[in-house]
């Protein structure tokens, strides 16, 4: 079971955080404290997996991370997973986050985290992996977008013109702040179907 | 209309929307929380509005504030609103926002069933989907029940997309409603073979995830696992499905052997690292699980370690890590093949990967031998000295303990030198484990009684440096250890050198900033140092001296009674007042030494830490009796109603599964027993640690090696574990000089006979003789300890509830309730509401098939029992067919004892028995009662949920059919506590073991009997190869197995280690039962020790009473009136006198000792019922008066009868 999956950048500022196991607020906000802290302090070449922070459950449990440009996705995982697969997993997340944004930057998690739990919840449902055929997870994904433009029809578009507008007035937000290597493969480890 | 819907939604344009709130945020990064309460605001204000997306719009950017740590439970209702809306982009915004806040104290949530049905049921498969990705976060018991049918419904879907994710869910409505697992459990099964991958791969999930709680119950799984195994391509399904093997294999031996050569192919293959992994992880556990009895599996282990040494060399840190921790699996079992990659793993220390030092570590702790011990510890001393964060070197500090201190210290060879790494270790600034190190000093201490010399004058140089160890105190745990260094001074004063300048160190005022309870220890032992120093002075006649030493006392104890802690100023006082009366006697001159020393006379010995746990109750002490009269109602009415609810809810768990539970334990206790006895580091504790301590000579007898002065002792914090480790290596030379000399002697002496013999002779682990003779004394137990697994029982466990067997056939009021309109009229449970599920029937059908089968033969004892007996049986044979593929099992290491009748279980609390008792009896009743109670039978199933609603039935009924006499089942109306019994008797016992034993008639076959003998291993060897023989009577044989003679012996299919106790079982047949008949037998073993091994033999009695060959069977009183007028029985009776146990215990007694069971009681006067196991009625009347009882018994046969009447009269004269 996957217990929950924390994404934050290089500062701990969080930008997407979905637990699958019940905890307050406060209780949300010390779990991603802590494990930013567990995992910003270590190199980039050493190993992807921690043992338990203190909070999140126990010896039984393991924090799979990985680390892309700005972002820290790390996923709480207990010992059905495999360690391995998961990291695959999170290779996957990503790619397909890439691919439904198009280049995807810290930026279009930042301003669409609700599009990035919608993409989530077509990969990993209620703490157990759903779906891992990154094709069959984009497919779903945009259908539902399709589902939803149509279901928009004449009133969205005047709402999409104002965004645009309000996009286009705001020249000070950064646009380069990409994650350059999104697609660094893990040497050694052969993709996974 | 439509024009305002646009004008409104124009007019709402320019509400934010979430990007406009992120937006906001951001630049408003230094006034953010004002900023964020606007927006709050802003938001209550958009939740009033009417228009959906508002609404929508509004709960969008409450679950990005969520993100941040706001609580946004007060839009609960506002997020059902927007959930139920119609369109599909607010309902995924609604179903997302109660993703992240819906939990089951939401008191609004039940308020969502019926639009969760409703979208469950949408013709837009999104709307599902959305609906059970929401539901899968948020399910709560109600909601769990409510849709449980509507999503097993959805399990079979036309859309793959619903179909997976509604099998997906059934894991968390499991969790949350365990009772829908069994109806929804063959629909489960199903989807292992649905055609589309992503279904296959969601029910390979939730059945992993549920076995991995539960696994034995999904054993008969394991043949279409292992078709899925060799037929999936997709590595996701394969990892799990290895996974599960893994989980499974420890439960069933023979599945490892299948697996093995699949996963081996599968790690020569595969090219993801991710699988290969994992079957090398299960082929560790396949491993492990056969290492008992499968000696040539060499290959499969050099295989993974080959492989993990790859990982482990890789330059990937992931790869190196897992293989550290798949290696440390390996260890447990396989110590051997993994120390050969030593070189490897002292490698990894030197990483700087935090985690991978720390998987390095725990594999150090199985690899130190007497010979790499302090090598290996040095090196773990330099990094040390080097860890930069604490958390690490705290880590290395423990892990140096535990591996030095592992298995009673087997692994040192030279306790200065532990000791003075002890020391060294003190010098650790902000540690958290100065209290470990103390701990480990104080054992040290007391427990090898040679090194205490050194220890003291170890402890004595860290009192004296004291101020640097305290400097300040606050946040330094390391101060512990002046808690261990002062008792042992104090306790061991004997010892020390300079006692006077130990007692002025611990009288210093800077003493008293530290920790109260160190303080304590400080006063305490100051007055044994003092004590010890009186005496010395005494000796030596130099009163003067010892007046100086008392003045020095009264001068600065008062320091300590000024102190703020209690327990140090009580001491201190009391101290004090204490020397100053002995300063009067020794003004007077009179002699005091040896009153004062009286005072801490007498030696401490270790206790185990569970000592006061196991010692057993005494019979008739009842723990949980009132020693004084209850307090009345009228004063404790606050508090009663809870603990009465408590009590209620702890029984009601073990109202559900108490043999399973009993069951378990044994299992795991025969695993944990099995595991240890081929532990090779587990070091078993002697039988009788006092009986030892006795044994060992005194102190003056062990040689104490000189401690080398030249060594500056005395210069705080100097490393010196060095120094010791080069005596160490020297002594070790000498040694091995010495022995080399021998040799070369001997081999002079032999070389005309042998040639080539010793010639290769390398120095291994057991030619390192410790330095001294340690002694190191076990910690004491009470004398008959049982083993407990009390420690392992985790009460709270969630996933217990899941534990359910699933091969049974399902009952009518198992099925998953289904909501309907409400009838008007009808206000019944939802369990009785709903129309029976289709799948339901399949097992019924089956059931019946048996039946007939039955019938036609002809049998007349038809019990529903039996058939779902038959039906799990031939679902076990079923496995066993598909597992006997493999090749045959081999057999020694299979353990064979009963766990029903462990010792152990003897000792459980009663009230477990009594419910288990009356459960069979209600069990019983159907049989014994006539045939119109069939269908009650029915019911009769074992099926545990249903079970107590069943017993209060049944129960109803029996009272209102004879509500004349109140039926007492088995004696045991009154909750009177009864003295715990046991029906173990005395076989045999010598010095070398204890045989005790337990004769039970077979219910199933009429000429059989099971004998149980528990074989308790007394002596500190080990004994193997036990062999147990009986001379058979004509009329009683011992059941050999198929091709052996009459002479042939049965092996006993375990070992036994010192101290340990197991259970086999042996079956008789037996012709004629009316008489009681003894055998002759021999137990033949091998005892092993260091001195080498030698055959014993034990020779016994078995005594078949005749009431073993009775079977406590119910009977009603209206059958038992029918029974006695028949007028088929034999009369005969007995009296007894000088009986003074009541009467509720005397018939406890006749149930226990001779298999009855009360039919009524009145007053004292009671009629009891047995079978025997070729059908004898046995009735007896029981008669209590004054101080005699009289027992009049009828019986089918007459020579039984004056058989058991005769056992019952010794039975009863005992009493």
């Amino acid at each position: 079971m996957i217990k929950a999956i924390l994404i934050f950048n290089n500062h701990g500022k969080p930008r997407l955080s979905k637990f699958y196991q019940r905890y307050s607020e406060d209780t949300q906000q010390q779990i991603i404290r802590e494990t930013f802290h567990l995992v910003s302090k270590r190199d980039e070449n050493v190993c992807n997996f921690l043992e338990g922070g203190l909070l999140i459950g126990g010896s039984d449990n393991k924090l799979i991370y990985r680390h892309y440009a700005t972002l820290y996705f790390v996923f709480c995982v207990d010992s059905s997973e495999s360690e391995l697969g998961i990291l695959d997993l999170i290779q996957v997340f990503v790619e397909t986050l890439d691919k439904c944004f198009e280049n995807v930057c810290e930026l279009d998690l930042i301003f669409h985290v609700d599009k990035v739990h919608n993409i989530l919840a077509e990969m990993v449902m209620g703490g157990m992996v759903l779906e891992t055929n990154m094709n069959e997870i984009v497919t779903q994904i945009d259908a539902q977008n399709k589902l939803e433009k149509s279901e928009a029809g004449l009133a969205g578009a005047p709402a999409r013109a104002v965004s645009a507008v309000k996009n286009m007035n705001l020249p000070e937000i950064p646009r380069n702040i990409n994650i350059g290597d999104i697609s660094i493969k893990v040497p050694n480890l052969p993709t996974f179907k | 209309m439509a024009l305002k819907m646009v004008k409104g939604s124009i007019d709402r344009m320019f509400d934010k929307n979430l990007q406009d709130l992120v937006r906001g945020i951001r630049n408003h990064k230094e006034d953010e929380a004002k900023y964020i309460s606007q927006c709050i605001d802003e938001i209550k204000q958009e939740l009033k509005q009417d228009n959906i997306a508002v609404k929508s719009n509004a709960v969008c950017k409450l679950t990005y504030l969520q993100m941040l740590g706001y609580d946004i439970s007060w839009a609960a209702f506002n997020i059902i609103e927007v959930m139920s809306a119609s369109k599909f982009t607010f309902k995924r915004i609604g179903y997302l926002a109660a993703s992240q806040c819906f939990h089951e104290g939401t008191d609004v949530i039940m308020l969502t069933t019926n639009q969760i049905r409703k979208d469950l049921s949408s013709p837009n498969q999104y709307d599902t989907g959305v609906a059970l990705t929401g539901l899968s976060c948020f399910v709560t018991p109600d909601l769990a029940r409510d849709l449980a049918n509507d999503i097993m419904t959805l399990m079979s879907h036309t859309k793959p997309y619903i179909r997976k994710k509604a099998v997906l869910i059934m894991y968390k409505v499991f969790l949350k409603y365990p009772e829908s697992l069994r109806p929804a459990f063959p629909r489960l099964k199903e989807k292992l073979e649905d055609p589309d991958p992503g279904v296959q791969s969601a029910a390979v999930n939730v059945i992993c995830e549920l076995a991995r709680r539960n696994p034995k119950n999904y054993l008969s799984l394991a043949p279409l696992f292992f078709k899925l195994m060799t037929s999936s391509t997709n590595n996701w399904v394969l990892i799990k499905i290895i996974k599960l093997f893994g989980a499974l294999t420890p439960l069933e031996p023979r599945l490892g052997k299948k697996l093995i050569e699949p996963l081996t192919n599968l790690i020569h293959s595969t090219s993801a690292m991710s699988l290969l992994y994992e079957c090398v992880n299960t082929v560790i556990a396949v491993l492990i699980s056969l290492s008992s009895g499968m000696p040539n599996h060499s290959a499969s282990i050099q295989l993974c370690v080959q492989k993990l040494r790859i990982l482990i060399e890789d330059s990937d840190q992931n790869l190196k890590y897992l293989g550290l921790l798949a290696m440390s699996k390996i260890l447990k079992t396989h110590p051997k093949s993994v120390q050969s990659h030593k070189d490897l793993i002292l490698q990894c220390l030197d990483d700087k990967d935090e985690s991978i030092r720390l998987r390095a570590l725990d594999l150090l702790y199985g690899m130190v031998s007497k010979k790499n011990l302090m090598e290996i510890v040095k090196k773990l001393m330099i990094h040390v000295d080097k860890a930069e964060g604490t958390t690490y070197r705290d880590e290395l500090l423990t892990k140096i303990i535990d591996i030095c201190s592992q298995s009673n210290y087997q692994y040192i060879t030279n306790f200065e030198w532990y000791i003075s790494i002890l020391v060294e270790l003190t010098r650790l600034e902000g540690t958290r484990h100065g209290h470990l190190i103390a701990a480990q000093m104080l054992d040290v201490a007391i427990r090898v009684k040679a090194i205490r010399k050194f220890a003291v004058s170890q402890m004595a140089m860290l009192l004296d440096n004291a101020h640097l160890i305290a400097s300040n105190t606050q946040r330094n745990g390391i101060c512990e250890v002046l808690y261990a260094a002062a008792w042992i001074c104090g306790e061991f004063s004997e010892h020390l050198e300079e006692a006077n300048q130990t007692l002025e160190a611990m009288l210093r005022p800077k003493v008293t900033t530290l920790p109260g309870h160190i303080q304590a220890v400080y006063v305490q032992n100051m007055v044994k140092l003092y004590a010890s120093i009186l005496q010395q002075k005494e000796q030596s006649g130099e009163k003067e001296a010892a007046q100086e030493i008392t003045q020095l006392m009264i001068e600065r104890l008062p320091q300590f009674v000024q102190s703020a802690d209690l327990e140090v100023q009580e001491r201190a006082s009391c101290i004090l007042q204490l020397i100053k009366y002995i300063q009067k006697l020794q003004i007077k001159e009179v002699p005091v030494a040896e009153e004062v020393i009286a005072l801490f006379a007498g030696e401490l010995n270790p206790v185990a830490p569970k000592a006061q746990k196991k010692v057993p109750v005494p019979e008739g002490l009842d723990l949980d009796a009132w020693i004084n009269e209850p307090p009345s109602d009228s004063e404790s009415e606050d508090e009663k109603p809870k603990t009465i609810f408590h009590d209620e809810e702890q029984r009601h768990s073990r109202h559900r599964q108490p043999e399973i539970d009993e069951e378990e334990l044994a299992r795991r206790r025969e695993a944990r027993k099995q595991e240890q006895a081929n532990n090779p580091f587990y070091i078993k504790s002697s039988p009788s640690p006092q009986k030892r301590y006795q044994d060992t000579p005194g102190v003056e007898h062990i040689p104490v090696v000189q401690i080398d002065l030249s060594v500056p002792l005395k210069v705080p914090g100097m490393p010196m574990s060095d120094q010791y480790v080069k005596l160490e290596e020297e002594r070790r030379h000498k040694q091995k000089l010495e022995k080399d000399k021998k040799k070369k002697k001997q081999k002079k002496e032999k070389r005309g006979k042998h040639h080539r013999h010793n010639s290769l002779h390398t120095e291994s682990e057991e030619d390192i003789t410790p330095a001294h003779h340690v002694d190191i004394i076990t910690e004491e137990m009470p004398e008959n300890a049982l083993p407990s697994d009390e420690d392992d029982k985790d009460p709270n466990d969630p996933y217990k509830a899941l534990d359910i067997d699933l091969d049974k056939p399902l009952a009518d009021s198992e099925k998953l309730p289904v909501q309907r309109h409400r009838n008007a009229e009808t206000l019944k449970s939802p369990d009785s509401e709903a129309p029976p599920v289709e799948k339901s029937k399949k097992p019924k059908k089956k059931e019946k098939k048996h039946r007939e089968k039955e019938r036609d033969k002809g049998k007349k004892k038809e019990k529903e029992k039996k058939v779902v007996e038959e039906e799990e049986e031939k679902k076990g044979e079923d496995l066993d067919f598909w597992l006997s593929t493999a090749p045959p099992p081999v057999s020694t290491a299979q353990p064979q004892s009963g766990p029903e009748v462990s010792a152990a279980v003897v000792a459980e609390p009663e009230e477990v028995k009594k419910e288990e008792r009356e459960e069979q009896q209600e069990e019983d009743e159907g049989k014994v009662s006539s045939k119109s109670s069939k269908h009650k039978k029915k019911k009769h199933k074992k099926e545990k949920e249903e079970k107590s609603k069943d017993k209060k039935k049944s129960k109803k009924k029996h009272h209102s059919e004879e509500e004349a006499t109140e039926s007492v089942q088995n004696g045991t109306l009154d909750d009177e506590p009864l003295p715990p019994m046991s029906s173990y008797r005395l076989l045999a016992e010598n010095p070398y073991i204890k045989m005790t034993y337990d004769i039970q008639g077979n219910l199933q076959n009429d000429s059989q009997v099971t004998v149980s003998v528990i074989f308790e291993n007394k002596s500190t060897s080990f004994l193997k190869s036990m062999e147990l023989n009986v001379l058979d009577s004509l009329n009683t044989k011992m059941l050999r197995p198929e091709g052996s003679s009459v002479h042939d012996g049965i092996p006993v299919p375990f070992q036994l280690p010192p101290g340990i106790s197991n259970e086999a079982q042996f079956v008789f047949t037996l012709q004629s039962i009316v008489m009681a008949q003894k055998l002759k037998g021999t137990l033949s073993f091998i005892v092993k020790n260091d001195e080498g091994s030698t055959h014993e033999k034990l020779d016994f009695k078995l005594h078949f009473s005749c009431a073993s060959y009775l079977i406590t069977t119910p009977c009603y009183s209206d059958a038992f009136a029918k029974l006695l007028e028949s007028g088929d029985l034999h009369m005969s009776s007995i009296k007894v006198d000088g009986i003074s146990i009541s009467f509720q215990h005397l018939l406890a007694k006749i149930c226990f000792h001779h298999h009855f069971s009360v039919v009524e009681r009145v007053d004292s006067c009671a009629s009891m019922y047995s079978r025997s196991i070729q059908g004898h009625h046995v009735c007896l009347l029981v008669k209590k008066g004054e101080n005699s009882v009289s027992i009049d018994g009828k019986c089918s046969d007459s020579t039984l009868l004056s058989n058991l009447l005769d056992e019952m009269k010794e039975t009863l004269s005992k009493c």
